[in-house]
């Protein structure tokens, strides 16, 4: 039934982020109370060596990071395959190893094509 | 000292303010750590460059993390013109938070969690992809070319190292049965070479190198190289922002640290044979133990800063997406071979 | 009572985190509430003893899905001043259709029916963790899904390589 179950393992965790949170941010607020505030143009031009900006500051960036960000979900969820085989491994049969196997070996040929189309290559 | 408190509180109660006693002791020590990992870095690496690292304030320097502490404190806060403003405050935050929630389920010794929860490794992974989203975000917010270049190619670093770093514990989670640190420590204890780092060479290996790029160390550090674009994506932030970016920096090194020693050196225990060897070392507490572990770790990461050359963007790409991945998937495999014989053996 | 006060915050708060990340102006800032929203569907997970799915859905989800979005949203470069109509022109007829979406949602839930209870009962999943039931579950009875899985994921990788390459040649 849902509603009876509650995961008090995971209670410090949320405790811990909360005063992790608190202590972050607390600290900036408390240093508001004692900084000095004194801004002018200059001081707050975004940096480029002493010269003036040049350019739009947000660039149209390569495609490349698209690629690996597309290759790294792909990735990740074949990682998140292996954790709880790895877990049960011990007790599943043999059969379940040989299954991973194909896993394994269905997702290299996408890894091969990856490399062959040099999608890992940055320039 | 349950006892104690339980006599007068509800069990409720009790359970709450363990934990937070837990969770002051643990920040408080894991950011005393954190403070002076940066003095010791500087004296390491000063003495490896034959020279002495900071020796003013206080005796032998000791109290350089405090005054450097001070200093950032008490700095004027400066928002560039056009920084997106709540991505700029909250950037830094992320980062330091998802740094350092992940000491919530570090198996210091024995039974001493904060939170002994079943999924810890995983836990730890999500914290570190959490990391990213500081990284990108401080680098876009600033509202720089530098910083938001740097963010980018620092965030996809990351995000390319850690699934060599998920793989290279896949090893781990065979050899233990589980995802629980505390239960891969006791796996360890009972294994007969009492670490994993033995039998898990290539996963060692793996794993320290993807450990160096998760925390941006050299030899992979570019996108914070300063002669290359400045301090990359966080250019812009100075002040107490700078140090909580500066905080999440070397708490990352030192929970990397700790994972390295939990699942692949024995966390707080010894080998079975050198207890046998020499019985005295069972009185020594599991926590220095795990601590020298620890200190040894950061030694290394101090070490290789130290001695090796920063790598080029696209080595490093290179690396953790050619090299990384597949040696990995191979040591899974042959892990998994291994196993199967001696079950079939056994 | 612990746990329905904790559903009832994840429910209120997931709708009212989605709420914001469809009406902001600056697609980087609707990110930023989806991934709040993201770690709020994990509690919920794990609330119902699914803990391993709430990890998956931080490391997976929030940790590479949305870094994904993220990447996108930077490289689309949408300037905040385009300022284009908030709604569009035909929202009564959109209206309309969620409406009725959501009146034949209700109407199917006050339909259902739970199905029998199987052998993971709360008591074995909190025994075994549910790592090792997902994955005892998952490869042995379920094998075959898990090998479309991979078809799926070979096909996801072919796919975003021939869309990009496309424009790194030209």
């Amino acid at each position: 039934m849902p509603g009876t179950f509650t995961p008090s393992a995971y209670l410090p965790i949320l405790i811990f982020l909360v005063v992790a949170t608190a202590f972050g941010i607390g600290a900036l607020l408390i240093g508001e109370l004692f900084r000095l505030k004194r801004p002018y143009p200059e001081k707050l031009m975004p940096y480029e060596s002493g010269n003036e900006p040049v350019g739009e500051p947000r660039i149209r960036f390569s495609v490349r990071f698209y690629i690996i960000a597309m290759l790294f979900v792909v990735f990740d969820v074949e990682a998140v395959f292996l954790y709880p085989w790895a877990v049960v491994f011990d007790r599943v049969g043999f059969f379940a190893f040989i299954e991973m196997i194909i896993f394994i070996i269905i997702l290299l040929v996408g890894y091969v094509y990856a490399w062959k189309k040099e999608a890992f290559v940055w320039d | 000292m349950s006892a104690f408190l339980g006599a007068f509180l509800p069990p409720f109660i009790v359970q709450l303010v363990i934990i937070l006693l837990k969770i002051a002791v643990v920040i408080a020590i894991g950011l005393l750590h954190v403070a002076y990992a940066t003095y010791w870095e500087r004296k390491v690496i000063g003495h490896m460059q034959v020279r002495l690292g900071p020796r003013e304030v206080g005796p032998f320097g000791l109290l350089q993390p405090i005054a450097d502490g001070v200093k950032l404190f008490f700095k004027e806060d400066i928002i560039p013109a056009n920084a997106d403003k709540p991505l700029f405050y909250l950037s830094p935050v992320i980062f330091f938070i998802a740094a350092i929630s992940s000491l919530s389920v570090i198996p210091f010794f024995e039974s001493f969690v904060i939170a002994d929860i079943n999924i810890g490794l995983l836990f730890l992974f999500a914290m570190s992809s959490l990391g990213a989203y500081g990284i990108v975000l401080s680098g876009w917010s600033s509202n720089s070319k530098y910083a938001f270049l740097g963010g980018l190619r620092s965030a996809s670093q990351v995000i390319s190292y850690e699934i060599s770093m998920g793989l290279s514990l896949v090893g781990v989670m065979l050899m233990a049965g589980s995802l629980n640190l505390s239960d891969i420590v006791r796996a360890q204890h009972q294994y007969p070479t009492g670490m994993f780092a033995v039998p898990q060479f290539i996963g060692f290996f793996v794993f320290v190198v993807s450990a160096f790029a998760e925390t941006n160390r050299l030899p992979f550090d570019l996108p914070e190289a300063e002669s290359e674009l400045v301090a990359g994506y966080f250019t812009e932030y100075s002040g107490f922002r700078f140090a909580l970016f500066f905080l999440g920096e070397y708490t990352g090194m030192i929970i990397m640290s700790s994972i390295s020693s939990i699942c692949f050196l024995g966390g707080w225990t010894i080998p079975r044979f050198v207890t046998d060897l020499l019985p005295f070392l069972n009185y020594v507490p599991g926590i220095l133990w795990f601590l020298l572990k620890v200190y040894c770790f950061m030694f290394f990461f101090y070490w290789v800063r130290a001695t090796l050359p920063r790598y080029r963007y696209d080595q490093l790409m290179a690396i953790g997406w050619k090299l990384l991945i597949p040696l990995s998937l191979l040591n899974i495999v042959i892990t998994a071979i291994v196993k199967i014989w001696f079950r079939g053996m056994a | 009572m612990i746990s329905q006060l904790f559903f009832g915050y994840f429910a209120a708060v997931i709708i009212i985190l989605s709420l914001l990340v469809v009406t902001r102006k600056n697609p980087v800032h609707s990110v930023m509430w989806m991934l709040l929203m993201f770690f709020h569907i994990a509690g919920m997970y794990l609330f119902l003893n699914a803990e391993f799915i709430a990890a998956i859905q931080v490391i997976v989800y929030a940790g590479a899905i949305l870094v994904l979005f993220l990447f996108v949203v930077l490289l689309l470069n949408l300037r905040e001043e385009l300022q284009t109509n908030r709604f569009i022109g035909s929202w009564p007829a959109g209206l309309v259709i969620a409406a009725s979406l959501l009146l034949s949602m209700i109407a199917a839930l006050r339909s259902f029916v739970p199905g029998p209870s199987g052998p993971y009962t709360i008591a074995l999943i909190e025994k075994e963790t549910h790592t090792r039931v997902l994955g005892q579950v998952l490869y042995t009875e379920y094998l075959f899904p898990f090998e479309i899985a991979s078809l799926i994921l070979l096909v996801a990788i072919i796919g975003a390589i021939v869309l990009a390459k496309k424009k790194v040649r030209s």
